[in-house]
């Protein structure tokens, strides 16, 4: 669970831009297959041994040929602008993992499955779906996901695929600065009130509740989702605090 | 190995050498749990002291805020790679904890316990001589929930997933036990200086 082979060396195999922010890194590495949910480390060296090291969320199924990493570049940031401006096929990069043993969902696990996304928060949850779609998996899912506008909303394409193809997986977007593309989407700031409404408009009560975003943002669909009525002990957070 | 075209950005000196191997300052102060905030109602709360399921003391609200009080103010450094700076921390030592009990540890381990379920291991070694209290104040205001509050462990020379949020008590065990991370993947003690982050490192 923690990166038992140690720190290794990680090629770079190609990169695509997601949104105008976020950039999936393509990676061929010796990973012991991940679950769902899980990040890695990686560690850049400058050439007089200066080391920065981040976590990123895979967003990549498990068993996927390579690891797919969606890093969001952060103005004041100093990785993520390398891997936005510098690093290319090719480059080799130090990686640990996967790592994490909570934020992490298995194909056999009881549903029904929420999962709530603000912004990049969106990648750990890709990793759930895309392997949920892999298998086939028809408990009830709903993934609510909330960017300020359409063109910020990353695999929203992909995403759309999955629902269209499976009557049991429901995706409401929320673009709280943008208009809505489809008619059940939202263009409020999600809350207590409207995540309750989505909830009964859903029809199911979630099982399990996965809650990724920004500081603020999973506060605060955490606590909705308990005064919803949601178990506490349901519902697992991650948060992006705002780290560089 | 160096990376090509990575130069990083380099803490000045001084920061440099307050920064623990691959940590970097941030000046917010990130939230990290791993699920809702507990709202915890200040009249029902108490802090016990147990030795495995065997209560030794138990504090009120207004009982714990009435032991001697310690201020300390540092830096903390999270597993995520974050160090913050000269945070300013007020609440009970633990020293002064067992002193009001009329207690010794009866054994080197303890499992910090939370009000959502949480808990963390850590040696006794590492909260006694002034190194850890309940913290339940911090930059001179009450303990915000999110971080904590109204009162969390604070043992500042280790990583900050062992300072606990919405701490509900201390229990000696017998054995050292590996609480929620530590079950997850992560570092059983947890230095950031020896940057003992995941199972398997040193």
């Amino acid at each position: 669970m923690s990166g038992d082979r140690g720190w290794q060396t990680a090629t770079i195999v190609s990169a695509q831009m997601r949104t105008p922010r976020l950039k999936s890194i393509f990676l061929r590495a010796e990973l012991e297959q991940h679950l769902a949910g899980q990040h890695v480390d990686l560690r850049l060296t400058a050439d007089d041994g200066y080391q920065a090291r981040r976590s990123y969320s895979i967003a990549s199924a498990p068993g996927a040929a390579l690891v797919e990493l969606a890093i969001e570049r952060l103005a004041d940031g100093e990785v993520s602008p390398y891997f936005h401006d510098v690093a290319e096929a090719g480059d080799a990069i130090e990686l640990l993992g996967p790592i994490g043993g909570h934020f992490v969902w298995r194909p056999d696990d009881a549903g029904p499955l929420l999962l709530v996304a603000g912004g990049s928060g969106v990648v750990p949850l890709l990793a759930m779906l895309r392997q949920r779609a892999q298998r086939g998996i028809t408990e009830p899912a709903l993934l609510i996901y909330s960017a300020r506008e359409w063109g910020e909303l990353a695999f929203a394409d992909e995403l759309q695929g999955y629902e269209a193809a499976d009557p049991s997986l429901r995706i409401r977007f929320v673009t709280t600065r943008g208009p809505a593309q489809r008619t059940q989407d939202l263009t409020q700031r999600l809350d207590a009130s409207s995540l309750a409404q989505q909830l009964a408009a859903w029809g199911h009560r979630p099982l399990a509740a996965y809650v990724c975003g920004a500081t603020r943002f999973v506060e605060t669909i955490a606590s909705g989702l308990v005064h919803c009525g949601v178990d506490a002990g349901a519902v697992r957070t991650e948060r992006y605090g705002g780290v560089a | 190995m160096a990376t090509r075209g990575f130069t990083g950005r380099r803490p000045a000196a001084a920061d440099a050498q307050r920064l623990p191997p691959g940590q970097h300052e941030t000046h917010d102060f990130p939230v990290l749990s791993h699920g809702p905030t507990p709202y915890v109602d200040l009249a029902s709360w108490r802090f016990t002291l147990s030795h495995g399921p065997r209560p030794l003391a138990s504090w009120t609200w207004d009982e714990f805020n009435a032991l001697p009080q310690t201020r300390w103010s540092g830096d903390i450094h999270c597993v995520t790679t974050w160090s913050k700076f000269d945070t300013q921390w007020q609440g009970v030592a633990i020293d002064d904890l067992l002193a009001a009990a009329g207690v010794a540890a009866p054994t080197p381990f303890v499992l910090a316990r939370s009000h959502d379920g949480y808990d963390t291991n850590v040696p006794f070694a590492d909260l006694t001589a002034g190194r850890a209290m309940i913290a339940t104040r911090f930059g001179g205001a009450a303990l915000e929930s999110e971080h904590g509050g109204p009162a969390r462990l604070l043992v500042p020379h280790l990583y900050f997933w062992k300072s606990a949020k919405w701490i509900e008590g201390l229990r000696f065990t017998n054995r050292d036990e590996a609480g929620f991370w530590e079950l997850r993947g992560y570092h059983m003690r947890g230095d950031p200086w020896r940057e003992q982050r995941y199972t398997n490192d040193p």
